[in-house]
């Protein structure tokens, strides 16, 4: 299989797990923040100063619907992550000879 | 696992900052035009999976979730240098644009759950080196040094809270509720791990870069030809 066409799945798979599988994640608090919680020391946590992003939590904070929230959230975040990537690849890439 | 803001004192948070930004800058340096041209958008790709599949909690035990860390399986597919980097990459907009993970905590989260795992991770496959020439062989490795790599970031928070946490607790205490969930979440991060590298595995081994190291050349000679 092409290279191209392995990097293209898997982006179509992140994409589809960040936009459409985010929605049915747990939502139960993950272990770090359960023991915290149960030992008492949540109460420490303070808020990010970023909280009030429109994208804080995963969610985008005008849109009411919560399936959509999650989608653009992800997607959007798939994106970003995708720009950055493009950095990375040309950081790392070995410089051609030719 | 992302530490929010307020449960590591200031000189704590400030020593991982260092310390994050130096195995950064060290990785950045190491890294540098250092993967085949062909290979190297899997680096790209491995932070975008990473940040999609971390969206994705999973149950573990009761009122509990955990998510995949991913830097065991950065470092499985492309080194420990770049692997690294891809997951400041996604710790990074993590923090800065979901608010996952507190502001001052970055130096922390990269530390936790990025220089450990990758570190933790590079070391089971180098001493699962003779078990890895086969692809059964390396997947098992994968899946262990994932399963590893969590409890053991989880411990290295554990650390962080011992000499900077802003809550005087019994240490044991933490160690031990951190270590019993992690351990679970450890089975989930060695499942997806050991699922994403058998896929590339069986497509295209010479994209791994465990493969590439470990593997002996006549396997990937085989799959070739086929």
């Amino acid at each position: 299989m092409k290279v191209k066409t392995i990097i293209m799945a898997g982006l179509l798979l992140s994409g589809f797990l960040a936009g459409f599988v985010s929605y049915y994640a747990s939502s139960h608090p993950d272990g770090l923040e359960k023991v915290a919680e149960d030992l008492g020391f949540i109460e420490r946590a303070k808020d990010s100063p970023v909280a009030g992003s429109p994208f804080a939590d995963y969610t985008v904070s005008f849109l009411g619907d919560a399936r959509l929230s999650t989608a653009v959230a992800g997607i959007t975040g798939v994106l970003a992550t995708g720009l950055l990537a493009v950095g990375l690849y040309l950081w790392v890439r070995k410089p051609q000879s030719k | 696992m992302h530490i929010p803001d307020g449960f590591l004192n200031a000189p704590v948070s400030l020593g991982a900052v260092v310390l994050a930004a130096s195995a950064t800058a060290v990785a950045l340096k190491k890294s540098k035009g250092s993967i085949e041209a062909e290979v190297a958008p899997m680096v790209g790709l491995t932070a975008v999976f990473i940040f999609a599949a971390q969206m994705l909690n999973f149950p573990v035990a009761v009122g509990t979730s955990g998510h995949l860390l991913g830097g065991a399986l950065a470092t499985i597919l492309v080194g420990p240098w770049a692997g690294l980097l891809a997951m400041v990459v996604v710790l990074g907009l993590q923090t800065v644009i979901f608010a996952d993970g507190g502001l001052t905590a970055i130096g922390s989260n990269v530390t936790v759950m990025g220089v450990v795992t990758v570190l933790v991770a590079w070391l089971v496959l180098k001493i699962g080196k003779t078990f890895s020439k086969s692809k059964t062989g390396l997947v098992l490795v994968s899946a262990l040094a994932a399963l590893v790599s969590v409890p053991a970031s989880a411990l290295s928070f554990v650390f962080l809270f011992a000499i900077g946490g802003t809550d005087v607790l019994d240490l044991g205490a933490v160690a031990t509720a951190m270590l019993s969930v992690h351990v679970l979440i450890g089975i989930g991060e060695a499942v997806i791990t050991a699922l994403t590298v058998s896929a590339v595995l069986a497509t295209r081994p010479d994209l791994v870069w465990a493969a590439r190291t470990n593997l002996q050349k006549q396997e990937l000679e085989i799959r070739s030809q086929s």
